[in-house]
């Protein structure tokens, strides 16, 4: 080929066979060759749950109706903290970006400085998405409940703090007479709910008598819930998915007939991987197998770029004339943030 | 004819303060266009209900904005837009092919099998 002899390549980039296919080095083309194929994975499972989702005959979850809590300030915001996460993760991605330039100004105080602000974003993101997960699996204060005629609903509303529990029937632990209140027996307002939503999940709550985990029996007092609505997630004899229940004292009326009937599995609240709150036993399998396997990304990103850090910090990429490790690390750190794009839209958004 | 194979290429890539004052700006520019795109997304999220008959229009225009957002890290945060144009489309061209081909196949298998027999399982 003619154009070879004069095309000025410099000696380093040349590979083996004295050529450079694309004019690029070969860290970095195989680099682009493993995010094809990592890519290729992330595609097969996101249009896996395309399958799933459109395969099922239950309604599929709402992410601004499963997705809608802070930490701290609770729920009604919706989607907020997944925009959130993806805001902490383009920004790391800038910063990322920056790095690699100041790279090629070889400017080693500016790519310390740039990766830093990059591991900390990474950092950050993994955090919040301990915190999604924990959120996810503990599950909202009402749950899912199997209605009567066998259609399933979720619901909204206001719920009424548990009050206290007068010990009826001693157990290991508790004996006959005592009653347990929030503020006594080191108990919190969180863990005296906690303990009455564990009864109702196991079908423990009888009328209005409650075994509590050491086997007592205990009568209990609970202020009202209030503002409750049922939306109907699966079809049954009197209710179609779509259905709504807002009229309050009706939706409290049948709320409260579930979680009293004493039924294991009538009520569930949050995830695992056999059942979730949220919809089809599948859509809890592909939220913790894609945003796990995502989030092991992330992980993996920040470690290398830890260790590209420490690189940097030690001059080995100055010696060496050029900080094209930056940009290959870089280019895993982007595809990172690439597939949370298509994860935040197919998970979250559709 | 342009000759693409004569091409001046180095390992170092360097360039001087002049020219990354620049490229910063389009860095800039780019940040500023993925944070609007994903607040225009949550708030359409928010605004418009799946239940609303304006959804239909809001599920496609969230599939191009997250195309457009995907565009934009892979051809300027990841420099393929910089690269030469037989290395774009060789990582390109062969995903394109084979993840449209599957997505066509998997979502019209999936609302086969829907029909036929729906996957319903647990509560």
């Amino acid at each position: 080929m003619a154009g070879h002899a004069s095309k000025q390549i410099d000696s380093k980039t040349l590979w083996g066979g004295k050529m450079s296919p694309f004019s690029t080095s070969y860290g970095k083309l195989m680099m682009w060759f493993f995010l094809v194929s990592d890519a290729l994975t992330f595609g097969g499972l996101l249009i896996a749950y395309a399958f799933t989702r459109h395969a099922v005959d239950t309604a599929w979850p709402i992410g601004e109706e499963t997705f809608n809590s802070l930490p701290i300030l609770g729920h009604g915001y919706p989607l907020i903290y997944v925009a959130l996460m993806t805001f902490i993760l383009i920004i790391s991605s800038v910063t990322m970006v920056l790095a690699v330039e100041a790279g090629h100004r070889m400017d080693k105080k500016g790519v310390v400085k740039w990766m830093i602000a990059t591991i900390i974003g990474g950092a950050f993101f993994v955090g919040s998405q301990a915190w999604e997960w924990s959120h996810f699996i503990h599950g909202s204060e009402f749950g899912k409940i199997e209605l009567a005629d066998g259609s399933q609903a979720v619901v909204k509303g206001h719920f009424g703090d548990v009050k206290n529990f007068t010990i009826v029937t001693s157990g290991h632990h508790h004996k006959k007479g005592d009653v347990i209140a929030a503020g006594k027996h080191s108990m919190t307002q969180v863990e005296m709910n906690h303990d009455y939503r564990h009864a109702v999940a196991e079908g423990d709550v009888h009328g209005d008598t409650i075994m509590l985990h050491d086997g007592s029996v205990a009568t209990y007092l609970k202020a009202k819930n209030e503002h409750l609505e049922l939306i109907i997630k699966g079809n049954g004899g009197e209710y179609k998915i779509g259905d709504r229940i807002n009229n309050h004292s009706k939706a409290a009326e049948i709320y409260e007939k579930v979680a009293t009937a004493g039924e294991k599995n009538r009520v569930i609240y949050g995830a695992n991987l056999q059942q979730n709150e949220y919809g089809p036993q599948q859509y809890g399998q592909f939220f913790f197998f894609i945003t796990g396997f995502h989030g092991f990304h992330v992980f993996s990103g920040v470690m290398i770029n830890i260790l590209i850090l420490f690189g940097a910090i030690r001059g080995v990429y100055h010696k060496r004339g050029h900080y094209e490790m930056i940009e290959k690390t870089g280019l895993y750190w982007h595809f990172v943030d690439l597939v949370w794009v298509f994860v935040f839209t197919f998970f979250y958004l559709v | 004819m342009i000759r693409d194979d004569i091409y001046e290429y180095s390992l170092d890539a360097h360039h001087d303060e002049e020219k990354g004052k620049k490229l910063r700006k389009k860095i800039y520019f780019v940040t500023i266009l993925l944070t609007v795109i994903t607040m225009v997304e949550v708030g359409l999220g928010i605004a418009i209900k799946q239940s609303d008959s304006g959804w239909p229009f809001v599920k496609w225009t969230f599939i191009a904005l997250t195309l457009l957002k995907a565009g934009y890290i892979v051809l300027s945060f990841m420099h393929l837009g910089d690269e030469r144009k037989g290395m774009r489309y060789v990582i390109l061209i062969p995903y394109f092919v084979f993840l449209s081909y599957l997505i066509f196949v998997l979502i019209w298998e999936g609302l086969a099998v829907g029909e036929a027999f729906p996957l319903t399982q647990g509560l």
